[in-house]
């Protein structure tokens, strides 16, 4: 009964510990921190400008920068949103790869595609600032 | 010359009355003028675009583009009296881009006039562009108005001779619309010169129309919606009555008057630019009198790309642009207001939702 006791006690103050512990150690990032979660962001984001300006997404040479200079005009702060052609409310990746299939004569890629990740980075990091509006055409 | 050009001028006073010509329809336009010697026409193709894929591909898109404009060009009546073509013929300026690009134009059935964008010129300095189209800047008189065509692409020659290891990545940093190892565009010293001894002979009554690829004015830099020395040339301008300047490069309508310059841009035949409002990091200065063109919609292949079709019958020009996708546009030199104006979509209760751009 009292190593019972003695174990139920361990792993009560076993579970405070690693909680406590837990919540005290989310609360102390730092600046290093911060900075290298920036910097592995832009890594990606700078990837994504480069795939933003490259033929290689495609098959005819075409470039997502040739008609959508610092990805202008691909408004990511209004998806999800209806597209008509595509028959219902779609994400900013699903018009990314509507165009990736049509204008550059490419294949889709997968929605969590490293590649995919990146350009909507890059696209979303050039709208930063602008309001969120789900929805609007 | 010069009283070939009272005589236009006074023609143009009586034919104030009828203003309102440019609404109605193109085929009409020629019998509102008692000496239909007097009005002309032009088109304007700009911005093809002709992209090489590789042995005898090209990017189809772009092709069908420029295909239709020509065809639908071959079709005006009354006929135009020249076609004007505004630059960026090829993509990256290679032979096959230009050769393809000048058979599809060679369909045209009239007078065709040239000059260069940045895309047809940073490969090899527009040698190639110059064998098949001729030089780089010249001028030319027809029924009373003196046309310009400038080569306003040039930069720093830094720039163009000294940075590059290759003569195909200068073209690539060129051909970047918003890469920030581009450069400014520049009409420079040596072509001013040569503009103001060409001007030197004008008759200061004596409407000029000056083609180029880039604005005259700067409305932003970022995108070369800009041209480095625009105050200078248009300070050759001003001695003018009636200038115009018609420009290509930025695929979308905009106009604007400064002084006694009116500016129009053309649309691309290959695909629509956003306007600078469009790209939130950044300022830039569209004229404030330009109503815009409707945003694109990309599932219509040829949505905000046109051609344009030009009457000059007062010696200023009323531009109407055709859009494959969209109404018809025209924008026209309003004598009351001194300005181009959108004669159905001006003013700001009158335009449209597609119109404003975000």
């Amino acid at each position: 009964m009292a190593k019972k006791t003695f174990w139920a006690a361990f792993v009560v103050v076993g579970a405070a510990l690693l909680l406590v512990g837990y919540g005290l150690h989310a609360d102390e990032f730092t600046d290093q921190d911060e900075e290298r979660w920036q910097g592995e962001f832009m890594s990606v984001v700078t990837e994504g400008r480069a795939l933003w300006g490259s033929p290689a997404l495609g098959t005819n040479g075409v470039a997502c920068g040739q008609c959508h200079p610092n990805a202008a005009n691909t408004h990511p702060e209004t998806y999800p949103k209806f597209q008509q052609q595509l028959g219902g409310v779609v994400a900013f990746r699903d018009m990314i790869n509507w165009c990736l299939m049509n204008p550059l004569e490419g294949k889709k890629l997968a929605l969590d595609d490293k590649q995919m990740i990146a350009l909507e980075a890059y696209a979303t990091y050039e709208r930063r600032g602008v309001a969120l509006d789900p929805g609007k055409h | 010359m010069t009283k070939t050009n009272l005589n236009r001028r006074d023609f143009l006073k009586g034919a104030a009355s009828v203003a309102a010509v440019s609404a109605i329809p193109l085929s009409t336009v020629e019998l509102a003028f008692a000496d239909p010697a007097k009005n002309f026409t032009f088109a304007y193709i700009s911005d093809s675009h002709i992209q090489h894929i590789k042995g005898s591909r090209f990017v189809n898109n772009w092709d069908r583009g420029l295909i239709r404009a020509v065809a639908e060009t071959n079709l005006l009546q009354p006929k135009p009296d020249f076609v004007m073509f505004g630059g960026d013929l090829a993509q990256l300026g290679t032979k096959p881009e230009l050769d393809h690009g000048a058979e599809m134009l060679a369909k045209l059935n009239y007078k065709t006039y040239y000059l260069l964008g940045e895309h047809d010129y940073y490969l090899d300095l527009g040698e190639y562009w110059s064998e098949l189209f001729g030089p780089h800047w010249y001028s030319f008189d027809h029924k009373g108005v003196h046309f310009v065509v400038l080569n306003s692409i040039l930069t720093f020659d830094e720039w163009t001779f000294d940075r590059w290891p290759t003569a195909e990545q200068r073209m690539l940093e060129m051909a970047g619309l918003d890469n920030p190892n581009g450069s400014p565009f520049m009409v420079g010293e040596k072509q001013r010169a040569w503009l103001a001894k060409d001007l030197s002979g004008v008759a200061k009554g004596t409407p000029v129309v000056v083609f180029s690829h880039s604005p005259i004015q700067k409305i932003y830099k970022g995108w070369n919606f800009w041209t480095e020395d625009a105050e200078q040339v248009q300070a050759l301008l001003k001695p003018f009555d009636d200038v115009t300047v018609i420009y290509g490069h930025v695929h979308q309508i905009q106009y604007n008057q400064i002084g006694n310059i009116s500016f129009h841009a053309v649309m691309a035949t290959a695909w629509p630019w956003p306007y600078p409002r469009a790209y939130a990091q950044a300022e830039s200065h569209m004229p404030k009198i330009t109503v815009p063109m409707n945003r694109a919609d990309p599932f219509f292949e040829r949505d905000a790309t046109g051609w344009q079709f030009i009457n000059l019958k007062t010696g200023r020009v009323d531009m109407e642009y055709n859009l494959k996708n969209n109404t018809n546009r025209t924008v026209a030199y309003n004598p009351n207001t001194g300005r181009p104006e959108d004669t159905r979509y001006q003013a700001e209760d009158d335009r449209i939702t597609p119109q404003i751009h975000y």
